[in-house]
């Protein structure tokens, strides 16, 4: 009992924190509509700066002066990357915001690296706050107390100032109609600033405040955010409560799971230590089952400054199939031409080829955002490898890989087609994260962190360019695969439900169920990449279902172009060989990838087949006038 | 004849491929009512949308000249042309339902404008003699009113930010006859305080209550204008 009770005290500790900056990432969302990936990395950067001003000045003050110039610091960073940035993606569809707070992900983790260097900081105790008290007969930290009584008063010193002031008013306004806001005379520019601002703020702060307990890592962004998506969701996008409530939810079922550690249920040995992650991410789904809008949410409404209508994707003429034709061969007859180190990035092309093209059929054909599609590549991957490892054949190995993510995807499509926008791309988000947990934490069947090694093809197909030759055939097949729904009834029927929800309910199709079917196919080719990509490489690790990863097929499919059929091909060349020159040019590469996103997302948001498209359309007219 | 405060010429937006206003011009002075007058889907709430910059018209595909109060406005944003001066009641009165009917008229005040003089102050109080029912529930909810009563609060809310001139979205849509007749009193009050009233309205009972002036808008383009007597004459012979 009392071990339940300390247990719990754990868990409020640190809801705190998570508290600060999951009402930041809401209240911004609230605002502005805009779900912000990087808010995790404002946190992170929390930390950081505390580490710096705390250890430069080495007394109290500059501990608490460290604490609160993070959260100043991080807050002036978040107007200069409001106004620089997000004020350009505000009329943007969703995916290109999540894509382009993504790509400052990317910048401040290097930009991170560049200052701190890569090894883990850890910071001073809080001065005044070392000790620790009695509780029910065992120490607790002194320090874990303060958060837990200062979280509470944050919450009241917020609910009071947005229910107090004048700034709290147009923010609450802002949130339910911003254009009538508009209209009435409010400034929305320097709102939304503000909003980022505070967010921002409280990013920092929360993050500041966890340097007592945990070390600086590069890793926290990620983390962090996960967690942070996971609360607001539950609690609601944009309600103050709602974060509060999910956030002691959320580090109260963390802190049990390790309160329980091994339990033996059923005759089976259950570490629930090591469950945490999967245990947050299993409410998370619960609670969008029962209530779509989180505890505290309300559904949300979507103001666009103009509506992108699709210029429909036509019949593939004659020339194109003729065109389709001489790129097969020019691409079967690459390893003639070319070396060995060609024919292993020209693989991986492929693979990534289908797995940008198989995410095209979810977010292109069907509309639907998919923020997790590394979920099926990681399980295809998985399960063949496993497979494998159980001593079945080639073949055998990856038809388990693909069986695998299409149950997968059978399952969690159930879930996911049930929402839309922002929450179903969370969703999916989370589902991922489940997969990747599954996997990093389940040490006995998966490896755990060092993955699974030695997972090699037959003799034939260990030569590398016939290796090749087979993922062309593989892989050619599923993105032409992917090619053809969109002409079937199916794809038909996709792109109508996509283009208009309710008329394609009124002509009598099942949206749901079309989107699901997408879902699942999508997954099914999404884990014949995955498989493939295995044997390709003989050694997998968790990477293969992280979020990055479903970060990059976004990536792909982003530069090659949404709703083109040769996009996501086009996308999947170009940034595997660009991550792949970068990477071999510099240490940064990461942060020189996110700038390209950055120009991609605000100059060419059609992406490269896109962007030609429209230019030969426009010049054809021109010819024409 | 005094100056014209609102003065749209050949107004034109597009969105997208498609064009939904075609050169549409008018005029409105200080102390004086205009009505819209046309069909569902004719232009008329676009017509007002675009003068007031709304984002959901897009900005960038109009053109033409807008001018309020002598200063061009067109391109400009929302929030700039109601500190200028003019006021916007929207069609589906977009209350803020979480918000008291307090808040909702505090978010509607603009607290510090100098350059508007010769506007009509408005406080809560003076709202609340203009619409007396909003006293009584000035701590109620948005979400818990009326539609009669969200359309004064509205109208209300958009008095708060003193305008020399309001764009009236359809007030009369959806509420009962003594409601419209209540409505159309305060907006002669309006108008014998100098305001400058710019409405669109389908119920012709109601616009003839009002107008000096209408204006026929038939598929986004402005086919006749005068007193409101010739332009309901002209509809009657068009059938």
């Amino acid at each position: 009992m009392t071990a339940l009770l300390v247990q719990t005290l754990n868990g409020l500790a640190a809801a705190s924190s998570l508290f600060l900056v999951a009402v930041g990432l809401s209240l911004i969302f609230g605002v502005t509509r805009i779900v912000n990936f990087a808010h995790g990395s404002f946190y992170m950067l929390g930390v950081y700066i505390a580490y710096s001003v705390a250890t430069y000045f080495g007394n109290a003050f500059g501990f608490w002066g460290g604490v609160l110039a993070a959260g100043v610091a991080v807050a002036l960073l978040g107007v200069i990357v409001e106004v620089a940035i997000l004020r350009r993606i505000y009329a943007a569809p969703e995916l290109l915001q999540l894509i382009a707070t993504f790509a400052l992900v990317l910048i401040i983790k290097d930009a991170a690296l560049y200052i701190w260097g890569p090894e883990d900081l850890l910071g001073p105790r809080a001065p005044g706050f070392t000790g620790a008290v009695e509780i029910f007969g065992r120490p607790f930290p002194t320090y874990d107390l303060l958060l837990i009584v200062l979280g509470v008063a944050m919450l009241f010193a917020l609910t009071t100032f947005i229910k107090r002031t004048r700034f709290g008013l147009l923010l609450r306004a802002a949130t339910e109609d911003r254009e009538m806001t508009d209209a009435l005379g409010v400034n929305q520019k320097l709102l939304f600033t503000a909003v980022f601002a505070l967010g921002c703020f409280l990013a920092g702060f929360g993050g500041a405040l966890q340097l007592p307990r945990e070390p600086a890592t590069l890793n926290m962004d990620l983390n962090i955010i996960a967690d942070v998506f996971v609360v607001v969701v539950i609690g609601g996008l944009g309600s103050l409560y709602g974060a509060f409530v999910a956030a002691v939810i959320i580090s109260l079922v963390k802190a049990y799971c390790i309160g329980l550690g091994n339990v033996a249920m059923f005759g089976v040995e259950f570490e629930f230590s090591k469950l945490t992650l999967v245990a947050e991410f299993i409410v998370m789904a619960l609670v969008l089952v029962f209530k779509p809008n989180g505890l505290f949410g309300r559904p949300f409404s979507h103001p666009r400054a103009s509506e992108v209508i699709e210029t429909p994707i036509g019949k593939p003429s004659n020339v194109q199939y003729a065109t389709l034709l001489v790129g097969l061969m020019l691409a079967a007859s690459l390893p003639l031409v070319f070396d060995e180190y060609t024919s292993v990035l020209a693989t991986d092309v492929l693979i990534f080829a289908l797995f940008a093209a198989s995410l095209g059929l979810i977010i292109g054909t069907a509309g639907l955002g998919s923020f997790g599609h590394a979920a099926y590549f990681g399980l295809g991957a998985y399960g063949a490898a496993l497979a494998a490892k159980a001593g079945f054949g080639f073949a055998p190995s990856l038809v388990c890989g693909v069986a695998l993510s299409l149950t997968a995807s059978i399952v969690f499509g159930w879930f996911c087609v049930r929402l839309s926008g922002t929450y179903m791309a969370m969703l999916t988000l989370a589902f991922a994260q489940i997969v990747w947990s599954i996997v990093f934490q389940w040490d006995a069947v998966t490896g755990g962190s060092n993955g699974i090694v030695g997972v090699w093809p037959p003799e034939l197909f260990s030569d590398r360019d016939n290796f090749y030759w087979l993922a062309l055939a593989l892989c050619g097949a599923g993105v032409l695969f992917c090619w053809w729904i969109v002409y079937t009834p199916l794809g038909y029927a996709l792109r109508a439900s996509r283009d208009s929800q309710v008329k394609a309910h009124a002509i009598g199709l099942s949206v749901m169920r079309l989107q699901w079917a997408a879902f699942a196919l999508a997954g099914a080719l999404g884990g014949v990449a995955g498989a493939i990509y295995a044997f390709s490489k003989g050694s997998i690790s968790p990477d293969v279902s992280a979020i990055p990863r479903s970060v990059d097929a976004l990536v792909m499919v982003l530069l090659g172009g949404i709703n083109t059929l040769l996009g996501p091909v086009v996308g999947a060349a170009v940034f595997t060989w660009l991550q792949d020159t970068l990477a071999r040019s510099t240490e940064y590469w990461r942060a020189v990838l996110g700038a390209i996103i950055l120009l991609l997302v605000m100059v060419f948001p059609k992406g490269i087949v896109g962007s030609i498209q429209s230019l030969t359309a426009s010049m054809k007219k021109r010819s024409a006038a | 004849m005094s100056e014209p405060l609102l003065v749209v010429k050949k107004l034109n937006a597009r969105l997208g491929a498609a064009q939904l206003l075609f050169d549409v011009s008018f005029e409105a002075r200080a102390g004086e009512v205009l009505v819209l007058v046309g069909r569902n889907g004719a232009g008329k709430s676009t017509t007002l949308k675009a003068v007031m910059g709304l984002a959901s018209i897009s900005r960038k595909g109009l053109s033409g000249e807008i001018t309020f109060a002598g200063q061009s406005i067109i391109g400009r944003e929302a929030h700039e042309i109601a500190r200028l001066g003019l006021g916007y009641v929207p069609e589906e009165r977009r209350i803020f339902t979480d918000l008291t009917v307090a808040e909702n008229l505090e978010v509607g005040r603009m607290p510090s404008r100098t350059n508007v003089s010769d506007a009509p102050r408005w406080s809560v109080e003076r709202v609340c003699e203009l619409f007396p029912k909003l006293a009584e529930m000035l701590d109620r909810p948005g979400g818990h009113m009326s539609g009669g009563e969200q359309q004064m609060l509205t109208i209300a809310r958009t008095l708060m930010g003193n305008p020399r001139a309001i764009l009236l979205d359809e007030p009369s849509e959806g509420l009962a006859p003594i409601v419209v007749e209540r409505i159309a009193e305060s907006i002669k009050a309006l108008k014998r305080e100098g305001l400058c009233v710019i409405l669109s309205e389908q119920n012709m009972q109601f616009a003839s209550a009002v107008a000096d002036r209408a204006a026929l808008i038939e598929r986004g383009t402005m086919t006749a204008s005068g007193t409101f007597a010739e332009i309901s004459a002209s509809m009657v012979s068009v059938g």
